[in-house]
């Protein structure tokens, strides 16, 4: 089984999409109050949420066709758009020690991906 | 356009909670693993279908449904576990889900364990353990 470049170009589109979606959410969270037109009425959940279900939908897609071992570090590039998308939105500041985490985490995901052939 | 207004009065937060989200997070990580196999299995019958036979397959295959169930579960909980904590520690902790489903490959689907999936799941580990210590002490 090989893996189609379009499956490739969908799981990719879905892990940068799924990213986007989770400032969405985190900032939609952060309005949520006791009130349940807080959570109804909450545009950023909504779109956060929405989001999410496109990249799925891209992401079921692309994992039709294609190896999970080729696929699933490609999902991992979210990780690294989210640390820049935290900081350009949330103000939250890349130490060192998230560097050293997401970069363990990238390496680790390849190793596992090399494996799985 | 600035779709996102940040919320600095937030950077400041409780530290229990702080944890108590990474928790949560880490604790999600089995519920999208258990997901994503579960969509594997459903994806697999749409190989040629498309984009409105796959939205639709989401609903009609009950794989693929319990298995955006569970991402349901898991986006609540994330919305909850957002509002402590930072989304930079928060969602890279999600790559933990990699371990369980490697580890559910290996024991239900009878995949072959190597040297490069151990290493690649020791090395996952102290990254997921690196973000969980690092991001609750601040």
């Amino acid at each position: 089984m090989t893996t189609p470049v379009s499956s490739i170009v969908l799981v990719l589109v879905g892990s940068v999409i799924g990213s986007v979606g989770a400032i969405f959410l985190k900032s939609g969270a952060h309005a949520v109050n006791r009130q349940w037109s807080s959570i109804v009425f909450n545009w950023r959940l909504m779109v956060g949420v929405a989001t999410y279900l496109l990249s799925s939908v891209l992401y079921v897609k692309g994992m039709a066709n294609g190896e999970l071992s080729v696929l699933f570090p490609l999902v991992s590039l979210g990780y690294v758009c989210t640390l820049v998308w935290s900081k350009m939105f949330f103000n939250e500041v890349i130490t060192k020690v998230k560097l050293a985490g997401v970069g363990l985490i990238l390496v680790g995901i390849t190793f596992l991906s090399l494996g799985s052939h | 356009m600035t779709p996102v207004t940040p919320a600095p009065e937030v950077q400041v937060p409780d530290p229990a909670k702080r944890k108590l989200a990474i928790y949560i997070v880490l604790a999600c990580t089995l519920l999208v693993a258990i997901g994503q196999y579960l969509i594997k299995l459903g994806a697999n019958r749409l190989s040629h279908a498309g984009l409105l036979a796959t939205a639709i397959g989401i609903i009609t295959i009950p794989q693929l449904f319990a298995g955006y169930c569970l991402y349901a579960l898991f986006t609540v909980m994330f919305v909850y576990a957002l509002r402590h904590g930072e989304l930079s520690i928060l969602y890279p902790l999600i790559a933990l889900g990699y371990v369980w489903t490697t580890i559910t490959a290996v024991v239900a689907l009878h995949e072959s364990m190597n040297a490069y999936k151990i290493v690649g799941l020791l090395v996952i580990i102290c990254g997921v353990a690196v973000l969980g210590w690092g991001g609750g002490e601040k």
